[in-house]
């Protein structure tokens, strides 16, 4: 299966890339779920968490407000001005 | 000892001393433009991923954004200005105050009226010296910017933008700050931040393989909306860039600046110590002619 190439980048570092199987975030609009192949997108994101599940089934758990989600061909980007891991 | 040569001696201490002090200086510098180009280096994710996302929204959708839109008429116009808030810094500050009212100059010809953010000690002290106004200044914290201020400085900058010309705000905003090019050179760059020009993708998408063809993305609420989040966000990550760029041109350019004073202190020394020895052996020569002629003037006496 196809995987998602994730990176989670604050204003003054790259806090987080890997590959993953699905990201959720929450967006102004609601949690939204993203799996490979899912179409391109642009969203902002409501504060919350980002959970991130990675192949091997682990989950990442981020701290993101203030910014948005990218998605395109695989690739998801998560922009927030005050990111971290927790 | 002669007064002179004490004098020489007196002079090669002090250009010794302040010989440590520039070195040590230089040292310090010399390791932070590292830890500052590192910075820069590490801000670059978010900047790309902000730029390419607000072209992506800029070429699939026509939304018109107050903050993309050319003004009929522009009347007033706002200059923020990134120095350091240090000196000792070589014509660092000095280069950016004069991009500045050259810029001045042009706008005011144009018949706009401008107000001045100014970023950084010496700016300030460079208005307040001449008695200018200027509409707020941020102080402290140049040599380590962080988000914070750059958050501040983008709100405010926002917010003059989005007032009306008639309460006392801007039509358009320019950025004056120095570049980090490489520890040799530095170069000022003067920017239009506000009104943007967005550059649109679809305008030549074959021709410059530089820009990439962006999906239809789907946008969440909706473009307006996206477009509306994002461009706040691009400006601060602007101002942010600027305060990094100008801090690890800061440190560079000390850096040069206490090299090239050691290198003076080193010449000074030099000379000083050449004089100093001439000083001596002539006072040796005298001493000695002193000798001889006293010895002289014994024995013939007799």
């Amino acid at each position: 299966m196809a995987s998602l190439n994730v990176s989670v980048v604050s204003a003054d570092q790259q806090v987080w890339s890997g590959e993953a199987t699905m990201v959720v975030a929450r967006t102004v609009e609601g949690e939204i779920g993203i799996l490979p192949g899912h179409e391109p997108m642009l969203a902002i994101l409501a504060g919350g968490e980002v959970r991130v599940t990675l192949p091997g089934g682990e989950k990442i758990t981020a701290n993101a407000d203030d910014g948005f989600l990218s998605v395109q061909a695989n690739a998801v980007q998560v922009v927030a001005s005050r990111a971290e891991l927790v | 000892m002669g007064a002179q040569l004490r004098v020489y001696r007196q002079k090669i201490k002090s250009a010794q001393t302040t010989k440590k002090i520039t070195r040590a200086m230089e040292l310090i510098s010399a390791s932070r433009i590292q830890k500052a180009q590192a910075r820069v280096a590490a801000s670059e994710p978010y900047s790309t991923a902000i730029t390419r996302a607000v072209s992506a929204v800029a070429s699939y959708s026509n939304v018109a954004h107050v903050l993309t839109t050319e003004p009929e008429r522009i009347d007033r116009a706002a200059i923020v200005i990134f120095t350091s808030d240090r000196g000792l810094a070589g014509a660092f500050n000095s280069q950016v105050l004069r991009e500045a009212e050259e810029l001045t100059e042009l706008l005011k010809s144009q018949g706009k009226a401008v107000e001045y953010f100014l970023v950084g000690r010496k700016s300030v002290g460079y208005f307040n010296f001449r008695h200018r106004a200027f509409e707020r200044s941020w102080i402290g914290g140049t040599d380590n910017p962080d988000f914070d201020t750059a958050k501040e400085i983008a709100d405010a900058v926002l917010e003059a933008f989005l007032r009306d010309a008639a309460d006392g705000g801007v039509d358009e905003i320019h950025i004056v700050y120095n570049r980090f090019v490489s520890r040799i050179t530095q170069v000022p760059v003067v920017t239009r931040l506000l009104p943007l020009e967005v550059v649109e993708s679809d305008e030549a998408p074959e021709a410059s393989t530089k820009h990439e063809v962006f999906p239809l993305y789907e946008f969440e609420p909706d473009a307006e909306t996206v477009l509306d989040g994002l461009l706040p966000v691009y400006i601060e990550s602007r101002i942010y860039n600027a305060m990094l760029q100008s801090s690890a041109a800061k440190h560079a350019a000390t850096q040069k600046a206490m090299k090239s004073a050691s290198d003076n202190a080193d010449k000074l020394i030099t000379d000083y110590t050449r004089l100093a020895n001439n000083a001596r052996q002539s006072e040796i020569t005298q001493q000695i002619s002193e000798i001889v002629g006293g010895a002289d003037a014994l024995s013939s006496a007799k």
